[in-house]
């Protein structure tokens, strides 16, 4: 059949319509999607704000007010009227063993307080809802709150924020009214400045050296493919080597008794230092990448010019390339430090601890970190703990929010251009 | 000072006749440094191919447990002595499943969209958006998972259909864990096909969905795929939306509505408690690492093969 130039015509613009909206309609289709990605990110922040505000309903196991004394309420009290309210209300047993863990005179009275309201008046909650279900269902809290006040004649029932300063000063506790992040927090600093110094000199160096020195041969460019693959290894991985090398292998080092240096509490080398050391390990081939992109960027004739003094080639090095690098190394080591903050599973194949309640004092101490924290919350059956989980991620998430700012305000202010 | 100048002049006028490099010791130093610092990278591989292997042989030598048991059994239960990985495997793999469903075409349609379709402005809002997402601790994604989209999916099926645990929550939100991902890799290898293939198609009259599915996508199919299996590594390797999300327990299942623990979720599991050196379970978690470790290496290997084997060379 021969088709005549009026039958392909026809044929083109029958087709046009059908093609033209096709087009159309998938334009359309990407949008939704990724306004759908969109949607996704931003339901993960609502659901944790969501969780972080609501009404609760709090009642005491002991009656506040039998603990008055001469008519002053808890809140009024001194310091040595809360300790012998402790005195007389807990065993004598727990009593000392509070005492031998931190005196009871070197206690503020604020923390002297909490513990009153933690082990004696035994604050617990009921119930707890969302803030959705606080703003919009008030009607059911109400009729739920009123069926339990029935039971609990004590119990009130208050609009809170989960997330408050308290939280954030006070130490972790099994009392979910007085548990708070700080232990968390300060065991997060710790491993985060022993990542810092044992990864970063090492990334640094590394890629000075694949970047200035390494001659094209096949010794250097197994390394370079190495640190290509290290850094698609899945971090449980390297959980499971820190247990096994810093952990076991080192436990003279990083239980710190070769310094005889032995916490007591952990006399074992489940450390902070060996959390840093495993969290180092796993940021190294990130450090390295992104360093040595900024080494590269470094245009080849500012070396020329060092070259043309006389300098040698450390020389050219310390004082041309890496001051001209250093605002993208620092990016970098932004970046790789927001990972290790975030990390939860290999700190706890390398055995971050459940429950302490004391502040980390050297690198030997037992260690939690604020996403294990996050964990442990999470993972516990009782609902309720969520809403604390909810408030640590949103520590976490401003954390991690202010080291990228500061990575690109560093980025924007010592940039230079060539 | 003078004495300086005067010793300058001096080695100026010994050496002024053969301009021999100095052996500079300082420079070799730090070289040397610099090179085991880069060798050091070296050494972590080698650590954990040791460690894993080693400990992993021991887990093997065990009498309770054999190799051919290992890789075919359906039951995992040390207090019996039962070690077969399949159900570790499979829920593992599942999660992988239904990571890769959402994140495979989200992401492929947000990386056209973002380097076909969006203008400039559009794109310069959206990309930061998708760093975040990609920079959020994965234990956050594990909270959400359990008390957002668990709750979303027993409403929707009901609550005797879907458990608490479920394999199919974790993966879904693993697959929003992926999506940038795969999203940032495929968009940088669509941005790479040249402008002029793309010229070439209007040319001939085709429509941009034509030029989008018949030219660019083709052309970039390396890249792609690179990042697929990428997704997938990262998506075998992940662990904590599972620990929280995919139940404790291991299950051999393909329900994705039933609660299964995957091979690094029963890592953390298990790990987590007090676990006492050479016992069993300290083994076991060693000879699963090993799996997880080879199994990611081999899909990155592929991966860097297809990029430097498929990819399209434009001038």
């Amino acid at each position: 059949m021969i088709r005549t130039a009026k039958d392909t015509k026809s044929l083109f613009e029958n087709n046009l319509a059908l093609r033209t909206n096709q087009g159309k309609t998938w334009h359309v289709i990407f949008l939704l999607v990724t306004i759908l990605a969109i949607v996704s990110l931003t339901l993960l922040i609502v659901n944790i704000v969501d969780s972080v505000f609501g009404y609760v309903v709090i009642n005491t196991k002991v009656d506040p007010a039998t603990l008055m004394v001469d008519g002053l309420a808890l809140e009024d009290q001194t310091k040595a009227q809360l300790t012998e309210a402790l005195r007389m209300n807990l065993s004598s047993g727990a009593f000392n063993k509070l005492n031998t863990e931190k005196d009871f005179g070197d206690r503020t009275r604020n923390e002297i307080l909490a513990l009153v309201e933690e082990r004696i008046l035994k604050y617990e909650v009921l119930e707890s809802w969302s803030l959705a279900d606080s703003l919009f269902r008030k009607n059911s809290v109400i009729d739920e709150y009123s069926k339990l006040v029935i039971e609990n004649p004590r119990a009130t029932l208050k609009f809170i924020s989960w997330l408050t300063w308290d939280r954030l000063v006070r130490p972790q506790s099994s009392e979910i009214v007085t548990a708070g992040i700080r232990t968390a927090i300060l065991g997060s600093l710790w491993t985060i400045i022993i990542t810092i110094l044992f990864a970063f000199p090492l990334g640094v160096g590394a890629a000075i050296y694949l970047e200035e020195y390494a001659s094209d041969n096949w010794v250097n460019r197994v390394i370079q493919t190495n640190i290509n693959n290290l850094a698609g290894v899945p971090s449980i991985v390297y959980g499971i080597l820190g247990l096994a090398i810093f952990v076991r292998a080192l436990e003279p080092l990083t239980s710190g008794s070769i310094f005889g240096l032995v916490d007591p509490t952990t006399a074992n080398g489940r450390t902070i230092l060996s959390a840093g050391l495993t969290l180092g390990l796993l940021v190294l081939p990130l450090i390295i990448i992104n360093s040595q992109e900024a080494i590269r960027a470094v245009p080849q004739s500012l070396r020329h010019a060092g070259y043309g003094l006389g300098a040698t080639k450390w020389q050219v090095t310390w004082s041309h390339v890496l001051p001209n690098a250093i605002p993208g190394i620092l990016t970098g080591l932004i970046l790789a430090v927001s990972r290790a903050i975030g990390e939860t599973a290999p700190l706890v194949v390398v055995g971050a601890s459940t429950a302490i309640s004391f502040d980390p004092t050297s690198a030997f101490s037992k260690f939690t970190t604020l996403p294990i924290q996050i964990y442990q919350w999470t993972a516990r059956p009782q609902p309720e703990w969520q809403h604390l989980a909810g408030a640590a991620i949103l520590v976490l998430l401003v954390l991690l929010l202010g080291l990228n700012a500061v990575a690109i305000v560093l980025r924007n202010k010592l940039s230079r251009k060539y | 000072m003078k004495n300086n100048e005067n010793k300058l002049s001096d080695s100026f006028s010994r050496q002024n006749t053969t301009l021999k490099k100095r052996r500079r010791w300082s420079e070799s130093l730090i070289q040397g440094s610099l090179f085991l610092a880069g060798f050091f990278s070296i050494l972590t591989t080698a650590g954990i191919i040791f460690t894993l292997g080693k400990e992993a042989l021991l887990f093997f030598q065990k009498p309770e447990v054999k190799l051919f048991e290992f890789l075919t059994g359906t039951a995992w239960q040390p207090h019996i002595n039962q070690f077969g990985i399949l159900p570790l495997a499979t829920s593992t793999l599942l999660t992988t499943a239904v990571a890769m469903l959402i994140a495979i075409p989200l992401g492929l349609t947000v990386a056209v969209f973002l380097s076909e379709y969006a203008s400039r402005k559009v794109r310069n809002f959206l990309k930061p958006i998708l760093e975040v997402l990609a920079g959020i601790p994965t234990i956050v994604y594990g909270y959400f998972a359990l008390t957002f989209i668990t709750p979303l999916l027993r409403e929707i099926f009901g609550k005797d259909v879907v458990n608490i645990y479920n394999t199919g929550s974790a993966g879904l939100v693993m697959g929003i864990l992926i999506l940038p991902l795969i999203a940032s890799i495929s968009e940088d290898a669509l941005a790479a096909v040249p402008r002029s293939l793309r010229e070439a198609g209007y040319g001939l009259g085709a429509t941009k969905f034509e030029v989008v599915f018949k030219i660019v996508l083709p052309a970039a199919l390396s890249g792609i795929s690179a990042a697929i299996i990428l997704g997938i590594s990262r998506a075998i390797g992940e662990t904590m939306i599972v620990a929280v999300a995919a139940g404790a327990g291991p299950n051999l299942t393909l329900n994705p509505f039933k609660g299964a623990e995957t091979m690094t979720g029963h890592i953390v599991r298990i790990s987590g408690g007090d676990l006492s050196y050479d016992s069993i379970d300290y083994d076991s978690i060693f000879a699963l690492g090993l799996v997880l470790f080879l199994s990611t290496l081999l899909l990155n290997i592929i991966s860097q093969w297809i990029v430097k084997r498929f990819r399209e060379v434009y001038e």
